[in-house]
């Protein structure tokens, strides 16, 4: 894959500087089997540097995890080569299994099957409570 | 499906309803005799709360209904690893209603999920416990006739007590009521209870240590207990302790009318004399609980 040549496939663009890997190990890009481009320190006129991710491919991601993360990240579909569709995120409502419970008393503790369900309890200061338990987000 | 997992679930509108309700059983018991005629209370305790089970049992009884169900997780399926939701999902087979009560936090919602009947919750850890809030709040609008304007000291154990969390959230909601937390630093009210509720509804409400000033300006008395294991050493605990007992002598400055709620049981924090004075609500808070379980089944099975 020559790097800025995806025929279909995912761009997202203005990502923190840094944050980058971050965010190929939470959407599991290290699982895909086709070719992933990560772009460290790329020149950004807005935000100084920033992180790009090419995925040569147009798979299915958790758009929530992203918005979670930083909204500021654009998500670019391509389509034979042209840019289709750009989405714009937005703070989610819920996140699953993105952030993990870690109240030692909830009762996802014993229940280990159960998914780690997070619902925002307060857009202002973007706090996150466990559904079952309540305990703030970290 | 309707369920009660939490007390802030319930509008005001619904809580005077369940009232309105818990008064008619009191005030014309025969009338209500059979209404849960055929119908079954589950009460699955995963863990030991002898009261509460008896409480939701005899509200049952009370209904003309059944009960079935086990009171710890040993004598359950939960024993061999079931999850929550499984045996909700079997229980609900045989039951119209399940009242759970279970160690962990969310159990409940957990519950929920899966289950066909409506589900109360009878305490999930140190989380929430909404029928003793309702009990509480019954026991208030008996004695007062009211919940606005209302003066409340709540006294003890105001950090890890579950049963004040809850009385404030609910409270909250009402105008011209003023809180008096009367507690050791040691166990004040955590700081969410006083953003998320008491400054975000604009409520006034004052913090102190001692028991005696705050006394003559209280409407109601809300007594917990303070446990030796919240404190580091013996020392602070002996020192404290006899400050949040309640006796005949620290209630010469209360008010004549002034009402006494514990969410029991009691082990010495309120002396044994104090049960004659009439000020003393804390019995007549157990049978209310039995009454206003009644209603709130009632509500939940949509029998009128
Ligand atoms: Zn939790």
């Amino acid at each position: 894959m020559i790097i800025g040549q995806i025929k279909n496939g995912i761009v997202l663009d203005h990502i923190t500087a840094g944050m980058g890997m971050e965010l190929y190990n939470l959407l599991g890009l290290d699982r895909l089997n086709c070719q992933v481009a990560l772009i460290k320190n790329a020149e950004s006129k807005k935000m100084g540097k920033k992180d790009i991710i090419k995925i040569d491919e147009e798979i299915d991601f958790d758009v929530d995890a992203l918005g979670y993360i930083d909204t500021n990240i654009t998500v670019n579909i391509i389509k034979d080569g042209k840019l289709f569709k750009r989405k714009h995120l937005e703070v989610p409502e819920k996140v699953v299994n993105i952030i993990r419970c870690k109240n030692p008393r909830c009762i996802t503790t014993t229940e280990q099957e159960l998914p780690h369900v997070f619902k925002l309890t307060n857009r202002e200061k973007k706090i996150y409570r466990c559904i079952y338990c309540e305990s703030k987000g970290k | 499906m309707n369920h009660l997992i939490d007390i802030l679930q319930l509008t005001e509108a619904e809580i005077d309803e369940l009232i309105a309700v818990a008064e008619d059983i009191i005030a014309n018991p025969a009338k209500y005799a059979e209404k849960c005629h055929g119908k079954k209370l589950a009460t699955l305790f995963f863990e030991p709360s002898t009261r509460t089970r008896l409480s939701f049992e005899a509200a049952m009884y009370e209904l003309g209904g059944n009960v079935l169900g086990f009171s710890e997780a040993q004598s359950s399926s939960a024993s061999k690893g079931e999850s929550v939701s499984d045996t909700i999902r079997t229980v609900g087979c045989y039951a119209d209603i399940i009242a759970m009560r279970h160690p962990k936090e969310g159990a409940p919602v957990v519950a929920c999920q899966s289950s066909t009947v409506p589900i109360i919750n009878a305490g999930d850890g140190g989380h929430n416990h909404p029928t003793q809030t309702l009990t509480d709040l019954l026991t208030i609008h008996r004695e007062k006739g009211t919940f606005s304007g209302l003066t409340i000291g709540l006294c003890g154990d105001l950090k890890f007590g579950r049963t004040v969390h809850s009385l404030i959230s609910a409270m909250s909601r009402y105008e011209n009521v003023k809180f008096v937390l009367i507690s050791p630093d040691e166990l004040k009210v955590p700081d969410y209870i006083i953003e998320d509720f008491l400054e975000a509804n604009n409520i006034e409400y004052v913090e102190t240590t001692s028991l005696e000033e705050a006394m003559p300006e209280l409407d109601i008395l809300y007594m917990t207990r303070v446990q030796r294991e919240r404190f580091f050493n013996e020392q602070d605990y002996i020192r404290l302790r006899d400050s949040y007992i309640l006796d005949m002598e620290k209630l010469k400055g209360a008010k004549k009318d002034m009402c006494i709620l514990h969410p029991l049981p009691r082990v010495n924090e309120i002396a044994k004399d104090v049960d004659n004075d009439p000020r003393a609500c804390y019995f007549k808070q157990v049978l209310n609980g039995k009454f206003i379980r009644m209603a709130l089944i009632l509500k939940l099975l949509e029998i009128d």
